[in-house]
C-alpha cells in the first residue's frame, strides 16, 4: 500500500475528493525546502557579486597575465553546463579530492559545494554584465582620476566601478533571477532545496501532478518577481545622469 | 610658488635655464601619423604658455604627454627636474602635482561638486576630511560656484562644470596646470566666465600650459605663444610679436584665417 514519507497511508480517492485540494501539502515541509533555496540564492548571489567583480577587475587590468586568466575563466566556465559544474564539485572536489569546505554533516558539505559551484558559474555572468557597464563609463572619467594622482585600484574602485554598477543594475537583476532558478540544479547533488522536494512530491502525488508543478512555479515567482521589480526601481534611482 | 607676474614685456621670451617643465626632443606616432616631431619646449616657473595651432597639429597630444596620459615614443620629459616616471606609484605621485583641465570637464558624474573637489585631497594627499572640505569650499568660492557645492555635475551648466574642474585641479596644489582646450566645448556666453578664472590664476603666478583657440586669452594672459602645425613647433614668440608680426608663413596663413573674416 502506497504511503507518504511520514508513514501515513495515502487516502483513498473518495477521501481525497472530500479534502481541500491543497491538503496534500500538509505532509511536506515546503517552507523548509524553499528556505534552503533562499539560502542557496543569497550566499551564491553575494559570492558571485564579489568574485564576478574581481574577475571584471582582472579583465580590465593593465597586467596581461590577469587579463588572460580572466578571459580564460569566463570563456571556460560560462560555456560549461551548470549541471556539470555542480556534479563536478560533489564527485570531483569532495568525493575524489576530499575537499570538504570546512566539513560538517554531509548535508552541510553538499550545501557548501552547491554554493561554490553556483558562485563559480554565475560570477562569469556578473563579470560580463559589469564589464559592459565599465564600457559605458566615459574614458575621460578615468583620465581625470588618473590626472589627480589616483592609482589603478583607486580609479577602479572610486570612479569606474561605482558608475559601472549603477548602469548594470537591470542586467544584474537578470543574473539574480537566473541564479534563483538555477539553484534547482543543486538537487542533483542532494541538497534539500525546492526542486528535490518537488521530485519527491511528483513521485508520491502523481494524481495532483499539475498542482505540484504549480506550487513550485508559484514559489519561484514569489521569489523572483519582487526581486526583479525592486531592482528595476533601484536601477532607475541610481542611474548616473550625464 | 613663484611671484613672477604676468606681464607682456616686448622682446624675445627668455625661458629660465632650469625650467619647471622641460620637453627634450619628444617624438610620438599614432600609427603612421608622426603627431609630435622633435618637440623641444621649456616652461619656466610662473610662466603662462599658450599653445595654438590648427586642429590636428598635435597641440592636445603635446599637453597630454606632460602628465603621461599619452606616452611618447622617444625623447625626455621632466617636471621640476624629475624625469617623468613610467606607469606606477611614482607616476601617480607626479600627476598629483600636475593639474589638468579637460575639454569635456570630466567631473566625476556620480559625486557631488563638493566631493569632486575633495576626492583628490582625501585619497591622494590624505588630508583630514574637515580640512579638505574647508579648502574645497574656499576653492569653489574662488571660482564662483560655492552655491552649487551639493549638486551633481549634470545639474550644472558647462561653464560652471569647467570652473569646478579647475577648482578640483587646484585642490591638489599643483606646480603646473595643463589646460586642454578648456573652452572648446562651451556655449559662447559661458566662455568668459571660465577665461576670467584662468586670467586670475595667471595673475596669481600659476605656471600654466594652455591649449586653446581663444586668441583674446593668448593676447592678454600669455607670456609666450607656441604655434604648432603638423606636429612641429613652428614659432615661439611673445603674444604681441606673434599676433602683430608672425615670422613663419604657416603662422601668417593661420592667423589670416582666424583673425580676418
Amino acid at each position: 500500500m502506497p504511503s507518504r514519507p511520514d508513514g501515513t497511508p495515502l487516502p483513498s480517492n473518495e477521501a481525497r475528493a472530500r479534502e481541500n485540494v491543497f491538503d496534500f501539502l500538509d505532509q511536506y515541509d515546503v517552507w523548509e525546502a524553499f528556505w534552503v533555496t533562499i539560502q542557496l540564492t543569497l550566499y551564491s548571489a553575494v559570492g558571485s557579486l564579489v568574485w564576478g567583480t574581481a574577475l571584471a577587475a582582472m579583465r580590465v587590468s593593465p597586467v596581461p597575465v590577469m587579463r588572460a586568466f580572466g578571459t580564460l575563466y569566463i570563456n571556460t566556465v560560462r560555456n560549461t553546463p551548470l549541471t556539470v559544474i555542480i556534479v563536478a564539485t560533489s564527485l570531483g572536489l569532495y568525493q575524489t579530492l576530499g575537499i570538504e569546505l570546512g566539513g560538517g554533516t554531509s548535508k552541510d558539505i553538499s550545501f557548501k559545494l552547491a554554493v561554490l559551484g553556483l558562485i563559480a558559474y554565475h560570477a562569469s555572468f556578473v563579470c560580463e554584465s559589469l564589464r559592459s557597464g565599465i564600457n559605458t563609463v566615459p574614458v575621460g572619467q578615468a583620465e581625470a582620476a588618473r590626472a589627480l594622482g589616483l592609482g589603478f585600484f583607486q580609479v577602479l574602485t572610486l570612479i569606474v566601478l561605482p558608475q559601472a554598477f549603477r548602469s548594470v543594475v537591470a542586467p544584474l537583476a537578470n543574473v539574480l533571477i537566473a541564479l534563483t532558478k538555477n539553484t534547482t540544479v543543486a538537487a542533483a547533488i542532494g541538497v534539500a532545496e525546492a526542486a528535490l522536494l518537488m521530485k519527491e512530491m511528483v513521485e508520491n502525488e502523481s494524481d495532483v501532478i499539475f498542482l505540484v508543478f504549480a506550487v513550485f512555479a508559484f514559489g519561484f515567482i514569489l521569489l523572483t518577481l519582487p526581486a526583479g521589480l525592486l531592482l528595476g526601481w533601484v536601477s532607475k534611482r541610481v542611474a548616473v545622469k550625464r | 610658488m613663484s611671484n613672477v607676474s604676468v606681464t607682456k614685456d616686448a622682446g624675445r621670451p627668455e625661458p629660465a635655464p632650469s625650467g619647471l617643465v622641460v620637453l627634450d626632443n619628444v617624438n610620438k606616432h599614432f600609427g603612421a601619423l608622426h603627431v609630435l616631431q622633435d618637440i623641444d619646449l621649456t616652461i619656466a616657473r610662473g610662466e603662462v604658455v599658450v599653445v595654438i595651432g590648427p586642429s590636428g597639429s598635435g597641440k592636445s597630444t603635446l599637453c597630454r604627454t606632460i602628465n603621461r596620459l599619452e606616452t611618447v615614443d622617444s625623447g625626455h620629459i621632466a617636471i621640476d627636474g624629475k624625469p617623468l616616471p613610467a606607469e606606477g606609484k611614482e607616476l601617480a605621485r607626479l600627476r598629483a602635482d600636475v593639474g589638468m583641465v579637460f575639454q569635456s570637464f570630466n567631473l566625476f558624474a556620480h559625486k557631488t561638486v563638493l566631493d569632486n573637489v575633495m576626492l583628490g585631497q582625501l585619497k591622494v594627499r590624505k588630508t583630514d576630511k574637515q580640512q579638505a572640505e574647508q579648502k574645497a569650499r574656499a576653492l569653489l568660492d574662488r571660482v564662483g560656484v560655492a552655491n552649487q557645492a551639493d549638486k551633481y555635475p549634470a545639474q550644472l551648466s558647462g561653464g560652471q562644470q569647467q570652473r569646478v574642474a579647475i577648482a578640483r585641479a587646484l585642490a591638489m596644489d599643483p606646480k603646473v596646470m595643463l589646460f586642454d582646450e578648456p573652452t572648446s566645448a562651451l556655449d559662447p556666453e559661458m566662455i568668459n566666465e571660465v577665461l576670467e578664472v584662468m586670467q586670475q590664476l595667471a595673475r596669481d603666478g600659476m605656471t600654466m600650459i594652455v591649449v586653446t583657440h581663444e586668441m583674446g586669452f593668448a593676447r592678454s594672459a600669455a607670456n609666450r605663444v607656441v604655434f604648432m602645425a603638423d606636429g612641429r613647433i613652428v614659432e615661439e614668440a611673445t603674444p604681441d610679436q606673434f599676433f602683430s608680426n608672425p615670422r613663419s608663413d604657416r603662422a601668417k596663413d593661420f592667423l589670416s584665417k582666424i583673425l580676418h573674416h
